[in-house]
């Protein structure tokens, strides 16, 4: 367990694209009180289990779309990329070249 | 062993044997210069493209276990069983970004484990070792699973004796895939994939447009569902979800999300993939499957109209609700159309164990063999005893089913969802920041783990005649902090993984706040800010396979 250099002093590689943020869409599908019903339904299939159906293709769309829109995007690596495993990036934001 | 269905037999052998014959060709399929490397065995030369890994982590994240017993839980306990559509649909945006980091990092460091990854990053090989420990005991018994669900096949085939020959075509079966697999490494999952995923599809989709047609329409079935639950006492089932079990379903959602991609075995998929492109490809594409799950998890309410009534299982003497669908098929589908279902899901089996077999045995060599017994170990050796270790666990995975009542490997895996968890700081978060102190990640990992397993144990399942280890949902009155319930009388239900997960965090944060205080050293980091963007092509990416 060798001291290293301290990490504040680095660039932090983080890119930020606000496409990034439609990830979050599809999260949606958790507050389940939104579709916790029986009506109406869809070829008799309660409401409950063809809405989440329906997030199948939201979320290829919402991928799908921060997919192509982030390709040949020019590199900022100045602002923290929230989308982290539920936000939890709590990095080293300061300090750092490129900035 | 009465009541054998030929037809169903014969038809699931052919089948088995083309998959047998692609599993030993497999070595020489885009073969590089030599297997005895764990990029090329453990890796298949990570050089796989869009469809390949497609193929590939479809076939390996969507088990035969899962096609299983996602339908029996559908059966048994109605609409929480559907927590398997948003967890697949989820897992792509979540993992999206994180994915792509460490595919680049360990493509660019040589990074075969995310254990290896964890030693880099912070220069810790307990750390390390955590992570690959943990990967292991989780993998393990997710191995045996696979097992309980070839054997659910092979029981509605009529082999459902007991004892050593009632055991004797799994065992076969295993014999066969240890040594295909000991040969051509992460190649012949990846080959046979293929077989696997289009068996699937056809069967599912055939399953989802012919049985309701015979079965009275939609309507119908999900009417013969909503009467079953509302002729049980129990507020735990139902149609739709309860008052008390939405949180469950939603936490146990994204904890199962977060979680998957933590498991060695989905990470072996990604890393053996030719670029960041791929990957991106895949995460828009992989929920096809996730489409074909929710169909699937139907199935089991389709088993409700049709009264179906799961096999005993002799050896045990007790309803093996994994038969489910095994037993629908067969009262539904022509022979040889139930002999073809029953060839997908047994095949289905064969993919995931492979790769998990695979993922274990590189922790073991990479983590352990290689760290602290032998260090000098050429790669040459890695891959040899990448190899034998994968022989052990799968073995040990069939002695596991065979001698131990199968019941243990599911409470096992049920454990195994809520450690691997635990590693999400470590692996996960540290893809983005550093912040988290080495031994915060430590302490966080042993508060998450004691309390974790603690909350497991506690949990009763009277309906199974269970006292511990019944279940992932605990009551939120039941949460107590050494004698303080801080939602005293609160009865909705969650997911302990996540309840695990938080306390994991509260103490890295903690802990890590007072060593920095402190100033003490935060291990080595290896890597390089640049390393996560690295992308196919980028002179700096660590060459594949050589010694």
């Amino acid at each position: 367990m060798s001291a290293g250099p301290p990490p504040t002093n680095r660039p932090n590689g983080l890119r930020w694209n606000a496409w990034n943020l439609l990830l979050l869409v599809p999260l949606l599908m958790l507050v389940t009180p939104l579709f916790n019903r029986d009506e109406p339904r869809l070829f008799g299939v309660p409401f409950f289990y063809w809405f989440q159906f329906l997030f199948v293709p939201l979320g290829v769309i919402c991928v799908g779309l921060v997919y192509l829109k982030t390709r040949a995007e020019p590199v900022r690596t100045d602002k923290p990329d929230r989308l982290a495993l539920d936000d939890l990036d709590a990095g080293e934001q300061d300090g750092g070249p490129g900035r | 062993m009465t009541n054998l269905q030929w037809t169903e037999i014969v038809v699931f052998s052919l089948l088995f044997l083309l998959v047998t014959v692609m599993g030993f060709a497999a070595a020489r399929w885009k073969a590089g210069a030599t297997l005895d490397h764990l990029d090329e065995w453990g890796l298949g030369g990570r050089k796989f493209g869009s469809w390949i890994t497609w193929f590939l982590v479809g076939g390996d994240l969507y088990t035969a276990y899962t096609f299983v017993a996602v339908p029996a839980l559908m059966f048994g306990a109605g609409a929480m069983g559907f927590f398997a559509l948003p967890y697949t649909v989820i897992l792509y945006p979540i993992v999206f970004l994180p994915l792509l980091r460490m595919w680049s990092v360990s493509r660019v460091h040589g990074y075969v484990t995310p254990a290896d990854y964890v030693r880099g990053r912070y220069g810790s090989s307990a750390l390390a070792f955590l992570v690959a420990i943990t990967g292991i005991v989780a993998t393990m018994p997710y191995i045996a699973l696979q097992l309980v669900g070839l054997e659910a096949v092979l029981r509605t085939m009529g082999f459902n004796g007991s004892g050593l020959l009632g055991h004797a075509p799994l065992f076969l079966a295993f014999v066969i895939l240890a040594l295909y697999t000991y040969q051509s490494g992460l190649r012949a999952p990846a080959l046979i994939a293929f077989v696997k995923d289009t068996l699937i599809y056809i069967v599912i989709l055939a399953a989802v447009f012919y049985l309701p047609a015979k079965l009275g329409g939609w309507g119908a079935i999900f009417d013969g569902a909503r009467a079953k639950f509302d002729a049980t006492p129990s507020p735990a089932d139902g149609m739709l979800l309860g008052e008390h079990n939405q949180l469950q379903y939603a936490t146990l959602a994204l904890g199962s999300a977060l979680a998957l991609f933590l498991y060695p075995h989905a990470l072996t998929g990604i890393l053996a993939s030719k670029g960041r492109n791929v990957i991106k490809r895949n995460m828009v594409a992989l929920p096809a499957y996730s489409l074909l799950l929710g169909m699937l998890a139907l199935l089991g309410y389709m088993a409700i109209s049709t009264g179906v009534k799961p096999i005993v299982n002799q050896a045990t003497g007790r309803p093996d609700s994994n038969t489910t669908v095994t037993v629908l098929f067969e009262q539904q589908f022509p022979d040889w159309f139930t002999g073809f279902a029953f060839a997908a899901i047994g095949i289905g089996a064969l993919v995931p164990a492979a790769i998990m077999s695979i993922a274990a045995a590189n922790l073991w060599t990479r983590n352990i063999y290689k760290e602290y017994l032998r260090k000098d170990a050429t790669p040459a050796q890695e891959a040899k005893q990448a190899k034998l270790a994968s022989l052990v666990v799968k073995f040990g995975a069939v002695a596991f089913i065979v001698f131990v009542d199968p019941q243990f490997s599911i409470d096992l895996q049920l454990i195994g969802g809520v450690m691997i968890l635990q590693t999400l700081p470590a692996v996960a978060i540290s893809l983005y920041t550093r912040w988290f102190h080495l031994w915060g990640l430590i302490a966080g990992w042993v508060a998450g783990m004691a309390w974790g397993f603690v909350m497991l144990y506690e949990i009763p399942n009277p309906a199974a005649g269970k006292e511990h280890f019944g279940g992932s949902a605990i009551k939120l009155e039941q949460l107590s902090l050494l004698g303080w319930t801080p939602f005293e009388g609160v009865r909705t239900q969650i997911y302990v993984g996540f309840v695990a997960l938080l306390a994991n965090l509260v103490v890295a944060v903690l802990v890590t706040l007072v060593l920095r205080r402190t100033g003490t050293a935060n291990g080595l980091d290896r890597t390089s800010p640049s390393d996560y963007h690295a992308d196919e092509g980028d002179a700096r990416l660590k060459p594949v396979g050589v010694h």
